[in-house]
């Protein structure tokens, strides 16, 4: 669209995109980042919003955050600091200060830097100056006026004007990186369809913006940041919850069920149940249930039925889904409870990260209760985490715990479309129908699953129950059966261990440190230990994806490096974990609960301390 | 409800293997014996049937229904029994539950069911007792009981069923003593008729921990005079004598005789279950001995859609005129682009 005089080109960069809630920053975040994907930059994204959904304007509480990091190479992680940061008022300076990278680009609407939003944010007078960012390449732009006298002729009230304000915001952004318009005006266009007013003005204050800064010049240099080398394949942008929700409707189209979800909303686990109710196109049965113990008691309702019966939640939805837990082990039904992750404990800190659960879903229940528990690290491996999630419950007829956390949900990134027929066919143990009768606790001898007998097949009625039973199904309290069921039980989940891939070590097979992680910090992880090696130490990296059981060779891996420590977003579950299954070994650890995800320097500073130890 | 065919069943074909375990004299024996009765008759097969519970005496009722059967945990019978049906319309599912049951621990599961109307059938014994855990007050013992928890008597304003299900928009609502076989049989029969949740209240006795709670009204020495069975269009005539009535008197139902104060049968009020205004059908649903009768039979049964029904609608209706007919559909759809 024009001509720039300085263009520089990099690796990767990082933008954040910050304002009040009311502000439209998610939004804005979203339409950069997929213009980003469509021109084939690798990227990943976080949100970061307050619970409120309109806190107090003008506070530091109410400012909402949109991160993305895009690059050239491989990126896994939304970046630790900034290069650009777009405060459309004081607050957002206050919030992310310290997340700047050194001499970045800060964009901010002047018009709104008035002296009570200063004084609210916390400042006396000058926040650039009180946060010593004044020497930072500042862009003092007059956002809220710029956008009144461009829409001046639109006959909008001010408050549909003001609205616009973020997309003058993206606009300049979309100068700063050399950006193409159209996917934003396209969404425009779908979004306004019937209010042809509303998207022509959006459209006129993303391009006001695009052309202030084009004429300003002060947008200094320009960044160009080339497509990335990805496998070749069709590709697009998906977040932790939609792709968890996709995982399971691709297990339940291949093991030819319909998916059931009993879902009561919770943050941030929402999206999963949004999702799912809105694909009954594709025969999704979706129960919106009266509260959390109604969620996995309808799901576990379908699941006696016959369905692949899941429910989503979080951390205080998984409390009081224990006991329904419990009778799934008992009743030894296929069902997939999902914890997305939150910061706790009690209602804790809703809409911020956190592995804190680990413990609750490895034990939280009375009595024996072994649960099979696995972990997606990656927004995009959601979807196969659900769905490997799905195969072993069915296969194994047991309740299995997906673990993922906020910054999985909430994050996207492009994602390689995988085709149905590269994914493994999903066989649950049906009961043979001319067996009769039928025994509900006779077991596969090497899975030692039970056989799933679905009401309205004759000749194969049957009782199952929380009370402890015989192979037949009578209720019995004889001491030695129950400790002969509790011990198939253990050992039907311990037997999962032989259908799950061994750990993967990222790096040389052997050395000095070896990081251990778990689910979702393993962007963050990754890019530490990567450039750890690059800088010549000998650290490499495990991520769990299967905590229980854990895989076969952890021991073999564990004792080829002189320094194992574990990083997690808790104060060491799985440290403490580990020290149980594999107490040969000492674990030393890095932890953080601040309801944010690790930077690459927390894992790096530490780890090049403990080499130097 | 599920699909009728022509199949000859007695209720011998219904009883389980298992050694029935109640207390002798309990009522739930009885009422064991009414619903095998029952389904007997349906022409429904007998693998459609799937019996829910959650905990308590009455919970253990789906061992001994050789029938599919999940008896679950306490309070959570409802829920599970909405996903059953949810899951598969197909099949007739009757809820087994208690007064603790469906009405402390559950109350809120309870409720939900019947205000989406899911075409499930719950049978409700009420003793007014916590049985299991040996003689506890429930939500419907009478105030100021003296049970083992409240030695002083309760201070507890109990629940009355009826009002719960038809402040909960219930659509179905009968009444029943567990000794009342005949009657009973018929009222599990309409209930599975009709389309959406059905609550039966069973008057239940506990013979160890609340012998005899009912029998003022339910001993059958007294039954005919203090209690009324509405059949629905059939004037609400009880009494040994058949002389007794109910009309209505301003805003209030009133007990009258039949040739007294110039009241003739003509005069009393003909029973309508089927009018979706509750408002006759709360006051029957309340009525209490000694200022009424009891009413038994089925006090309500509105026929309305049903959330099962609705929701498989909705899912028909899309799977045909969506454009996503599969997961790669949906995989490839919306924006996406070509790496080469």
């Amino acid at each position: 669209m024009s001509k720039k005089s300085e263009v520089i080109e990099r690796e990767e960069v990082v933008i954040r995109f910050s304002g009040d809630s009311g502000d439209g920053m998610q939004l804005t975040g979203t339409l950069f980042s997929d213009t980003a994907a469509l021109f084939g930059n690798d990227l990943s994204t976080f949100p970061d919003y307050p619970a409120e959904i309109r806190a107090p304007q003008g506070t530091v509480g109410g400012v909402s955050g949109f991160q993305v990091h895009l690059g050239h190479s491989e990126i896994n992680t939304p970046g630790d600091f900034s290069d650009v940061l777009v405060a459309m008022n004081p607050a957002a300076i206050k919030a992310n200060a310290k997340w700047i990278k050194e001499g970045g680009t800060i964009i901010f609407d002047k018009d709104n830097f008035t002296e009570k939003n200063i004084e609210k944010a916390g400042y006396l007078k000058d926040p650039l100056k009180e946060e010593k960012l004044d020497s930072y390449n500042i862009i003092d732009a007059p956002i809220s006026s710029m956008v009144k006298e461009a829409l001046k002729d639109f006959g909008l009230d001010p408050k549909s004007v003001l609205r616009t304000k973020n997309m003058f915001a993206l606009g300049m952004v979309y100068w700063l990186f050399d950006r193409k318009l159209d996917y934003t005006e396209e969404y425009f266009e779908k979004k306004f369809k019937g209010k042809p007013g509303i998207a022509d003005a959006n459209k006129v204050a993303l391009r006001a913006g695009y052309y202030y800064a084009e004429t300003i010049e002060a947008l200094r240099p320009v960044y160009k940041i080339n497509p990335a080398q990805i496998a070749k394949g069709t590709y697009r942008n998906i977040s932790g919850n939609a792709s968890t929700a996709w995982g399971f409707m691709a297990a339940a189209e291949k093991a030819g069920l319909d998916l059931f979800i009993g879902s009561y909303p919770i943050t941030p686990a929402t999206g999963i149940l949004e999702e799912l109710a809105a694909r009954k196109d594709l025969g999704v049965i979706s129960f919106q249930a009266e509260d959390e113990i109604a969620g996995i008691c309808t799901a576990l309702g379908a699941s006696f039925a016959g369905k692949l019966a899941i429910t989503s939640t979080s951390g205080p939805g998984l409390a009081l889904k224990s006991e329904a837990i419990g009778l799934a082990v008992m009743a030894e039904l296929p069902i997939v409870v999902v914890n997305v992750q939150r910061g706790g404990p009690s209602t804790g800190l809703p809409t911020k990260t956190e592995q804190a659960d680990l413990m609750q879903a490895l034990y939280g229940r009375n009595g024996e209760c072994p649960v099979v528990v696995i972990a997606a690290s990656t927004p995009s491996d959601c979807f196969n985490f659900a769905f490997e999630a799905a195969r072993i419950a069915l296969e194994h007829m047991t309740p299995v715990l997906l673990l993922t956390d906020s910054y999985l949900a909430n994050g996207t990134e492009p994602w390689r479309i995988p085709s149905m027929k590269d994914l493994p066919e999903i066989k649950p143990p049906f009961a043979d129908k001319t067996e009769i009768p039928f025994l509900p606790y006779k077991r596969d001898e090497e899975k030692l699953s039970r056989f799933w007998a679905v009401p309205g097949i004759p000749g194969l009625e049957h009782r199952i129950g929380g009370l402890e039973k015989t192979i037949k199904g009578t209720v019995s309290y004889v001491p030695e059966n129950h400790e002969l069921m509790v011990n198939l039980r253990a050992e039907k989940v311990a037997r999962v261990v032989n259908e799950i891939p061994d750990l993967v070590v990222h790096g040389p097979q052997s050395g000095d440190v070896l990081v251990v992680g778990w689910g979702g910090s393993f962007g963050y992880l990754i890019t530490a230990v990567r450039e750890l090696q690059a800088e010549g130490h000998k650290v490499s990296l495990v991520n769990f994806n299967y905590i229980n059981p854990l895989p076969k060779n952890v021991k073999d891996v564990f004792k080829r490096f002189k320094k194992i420590v574990v990083c997690e977003l808790n104060l060491g579950q799985f440290a403490d974990y580990l020290r149980i299954k594999h107490q040969e070994f000492k674990y030393d650890q890095i932890n953080k609960v601040q309801g944010v995800p690790f930077t690459t320097n927390d894992i790096k500073e530490k780890c090049i301390k403990m080499l130097e130890e | 409800m599920a699909d009728t065919v022509e199949t000859k069943y007695t209720a011998k074909d219904f009883k389980s293997d298992q050694e029935v375990r109640w207390c002798p004299g309990c009522g739930d024996h009885a009422v064991l014996s009414s619903v095998q009765r029952a389904l007997a008759d349906m022409g429904i097969p007998k693998e459609k049937f799937a019996f829910i519970s959650g905990i308590g005496c009455s919970s253990r009722f789906p061992y001994y229904m050789d029938t599919y059967g999940f008896h679950s945990i306490h309070g959570r019978a409802s829920a599970i029994a909405s996903g059953v049906k949810t899951a598969n319309p197909d099949l007739s599912v009757w809820q087994i539950t208690g007064d603790g049951d469906a009405l402390a621990i559950g109350g809120n599961h309870f409720i939900h069911a019947i205000r989406r109307n899911i075409d499930i059938n719950i049978i409700l014994f009420n003793n007014e007792i916590y049985g299991l855990t040996k003689g506890q007050y429930s939500p419907t013992s009478t105030k100021g009981l003296v049970t083992k928890t409240s030695p002083f008597g309760t201070v507890e304003e109990p629940f009355s069923v009826g009002e719960l299900v038809i402040g909960a928009k219930g659509k179905f609502f009968a009444r029943t003593v567990d000794t009342n076989i005949a009657l009973s049989t018929q009222i599990y029969s309409e209930a599975a008729k009709h389309n959406g949740t059905s609550v039966i209240e069973v008057l239940q006795n506990c013979v160890i921990f609340n012998d005899g709670i009912h029998d003022v009204v339910a001993d059958k020495e007294v039954r005919d005079d203090r209690t009324v069975i509405l059949k629905h269009g059939q004037p609400m005539i009880f009494g040994k004598n058949g002389d007794k009535g109910l009309i209505l008197e301003g805003l209030k139902l009133k007990v009258v005789t039949i040739g007294e104060n110039g009241i003739t049968k003509d005069k009393i009020l003909v029973h309508d279950a089927v009018e979706p205004n509750p408002g006759i059908q709360y006051m029957l649903a309340n009525m209490r001995y000694p200022e009424y009768p009891v009413a038994l039979g089925v006090i309500r049964s509105v026929e309305s859609v049903t959330y099962d029904k609705s929701l498989h609608n909705q899912i028909n209706e899309l799977k045909k005129s969506s454009k996503i007919k599969c997961m790669d559909d949906l995989l490839m759809s919306g924006s996406t682009w070509n790496v080469d």
